[in-house]
């Protein structure tokens, strides 16, 4: 090892050591940021590094540099772009993109290093052929997976669930595939063809694994992909006999499968009942509905401008219809009038609210909403008891009473109180259901008025009428 | 089974353990900015992919090296500055209702520097 790979191991390890630190200051808003640029620095140090080897090794052909400033300049136009003009809405379908494109990358170190192999040796030993098989099969996986998942959320795809006819036997018939193919190439075996058979396999299985889940699982999914995208990375690691991929690999590994428990949970639901598949979109989620169906009580928008402004206590719970119809600023505006007027406006922030863990927090923090005024769930449901007008803009499962009760497909999901609130507003374009596709007892409540207006209009009739009073 | 194996073997055991003892501190209002940063850390196997594209030697091999460059690349970039665009709006502001005097003299955030590879 001379003095140049030293330095560039010593470098790796940096850049995974900032990984690490980065993370953890990931712990709190006030040092997240922080943590996300010492990891970008540590990033840089690491693709730096391996420049440096590259060049000082000598065995790079003037193509294979050609090869990878065409690769970074196209790769990078490309995050950049999008990274740049995404709507903070759209951030779930970005995420799933960007591990769509890390699995495949990941993938097709292990397809080009068997190739090679291939005509190199005569047989290939385990401590490769384990990590090679494991790579081409995650990796293509999440390669298609995460695209299906990106295009359900962007609407390319049919949100519902979609059930192949005999799903389940193709499936079965891809698995039993995979399966053979890679025992055939752990025996030492070297064929190309096999291993092709193998990559085919799991592209297929991407995708009939991910299209039968309904789009409301679909960030649940795209978490459990990120960290199939760092395990399929940590695998390549193993296959080029590089540590810090397998580090990083490792760390996403670890990270994504916490953060796709943690969702599941949130939403009552088991990881692997979310991967079966079939969940929302109307079949077999007929639900019991009590109460809900007779009476709905519409109000106008000067009503409520009466019962918001003369209130002393005012809840906003925000569900992502608020972020769809990009009302994050109408919102805002409300509660800053309200606030003028001396009420005390707080916001109830489920943690499946918008479409993942946090990402209503995100949408509020960009339309200037201040962090301080976002209340957690477990915090915010005692304060509804004293509150005089809770006020519901594009929220539905994450407040239907009958989550309380057993025999409902929300049963046990935990909910915000809101029909604790004296008085509740609805603002809803219609009564349509929400992803979980049943009645929310909620509106039938002889407390609640429903406003009947996209979530944005609605807004500004309020603030209007607040204005005006 | 080799020493290089079983070295690789430990780092990788070890950096999952940190992994989930790192990640199950984080609260869930940072999920989502969370689940970005660590989808940029997985860009990682750009390192992996200049390394097979410096000895591509065939056309097949320069064909793959180059998607696996170019989707790599996409993969870090975009991932650290999307994060970074998340992350810049939790800003702490007085909860006073005057946004002119919203400007908090105490937060260092600054609105420039974008991260990026």
């Amino acid at each position: 090892m001379d003095g140049i790979e030293v330095l560039v191991r010593i470098a790796w390890l940096l850049g995974a050591a900032s990984f690490v630190i980065g993370l953890m200051r990931m712990n709190s808003p006030a040092t997240a940021r922080n943590g996300n640029l010492l990891s970008a620095g540590g990033m840089a140090l690491a693709i730096g590094g391996t420049a440096v080897l590259l060049a000082f090794n000598g065995a790079v052909a003037p193509t294979g540099w050609l090869i990878i400033a065409v690769g970074i300049a196209v790769g990078g136009g490309a995050g950049l772009y999008t990274a740049k003009t995404v709507k903070m809405t759209a951030m779930p379908q970005l995420v799933s993109l960007f591990n769509a494109v890390g699995g495949g990358a990941a993938a097709l170190i292990a397809i080009d290093d068997y190739l090679r192999l291939s005509g190199e040796v005569a047989s290939i030993s385990l401590q490769i052929s384990i990590p090679t098989v494991l790579d081409i099969l995650i990796g293509s996986i999440t390669f298609t997976g995460s695209l299906i998942a990106s295009g359900k959320l962007m609407g390319v795809i049919s949100g519902k669930p979609i059930m192949l006819p005999a799903g389940r036997l193709i499936t079965i018939g891809i698995v039993l595939v995979a399966a053979a193919g890679s025992l055939y190439l752990w025996t030492g075996a070297i064929s190309v063809p096999v291993m092709f058979l193998i990559l085919a396999a799991a592209l297929v299985f991407g995708v009939t694994m991910v299209l039968p889940i309904g789009g409301a699982d679909m960030p649940v999914v795209i978490s459990l992909l990120n960290s199939f995208t760092g395990t399929a990375v940590a695998m390549a690691g193993f296959v080029i006999g590089n540590d810090v991929l397998i580090i990083a690999g490792a760390l996403v590994g670890a990270s994504g499968a916490i953060l796709t428990k943690l969702m599941a949970d949130a939403m009552n639901r088991s990881v692997l009942n979310i991967m079966l598949g079939g969940f929302g979109g109307g079949e077999g989620t007929v639900g019991t509905v009590a109460g809900a169906g007779g009476s709905v009580r519409a109000i106008g928008a000067d009503d409520v401008a009466i019962q918001l402004a003369y209130a002393s206590s005012v809840i906003i719970v925000p569900g992502y219809g608020l972020a769809v119809a990009q009302a994050q600023h109408a919102v805002r505006e409300l509660a800053e009038l309200l606030e003028e007027r001396g009420v005390d406006v707080k916001y109830a922030i489920h943690p499946v609210a918008g479409r993942m863990p946090g990402h209503m927090n995100v949408l509020l923090a960009e339309a200037n909403v201040p962090y301080p005024q976002l209340k957690e769930m477990d915090d915010i449901n005692p304060d509804f008891d004293r509150c005089d007008v809770a006020l519901v803009v594009g929220a539905n499962d994450v407040t239907n009473p009958a989550a309380r009760r057993p025999g409902s497909p929300v049963s046990g999901m935990p909910i915000l109180d809101v029909d604790h609130a004296k008085s509740i507003v609805v603002i809803k374009r219609s009564m349509g259901r929400g992803y979980a596709g049943i009645d929310n007892e909620l509106y039938g409540n002889p407390k609640t008025g429903m406003l009947f207006a996209d979530a944005k209009a609605g807004l500004a009739e309020l603030v209007n009428a607040v204005k005006a009073l | 089974m080799n020493t290089e194996l079983l070295a690789a073997l430990t780092v990788f055991v070890l950096a999952i353990l940190c992994g989930f003892a790192v990640i199950s501190k984080v609260p869930a209002t940072l999920h989502t900015p969370l689940m970005s940063g660590a989808n940029s850390i997985h860009g990682i196997v750009l390192v992996g992919s200049m390394i097979i594209a410096a000895s591509a030697t065939d056309l097949l091999s320069q064909i793959l090296s180059l998607i696996a460059v170019a989707f790599a690349t996409m993969n870090v970039v975009g991932g650290y500055v999307v994060t970074d665009r998340m992350l810049q709006m939790f800003k702490k502001r007085p909860t006073a209702p005057a946004p002119a005097a919203a400007a908090a003299p105490s937060t260092p955030s600054t609105p420039s520097e974008k991260a990026g590879a």
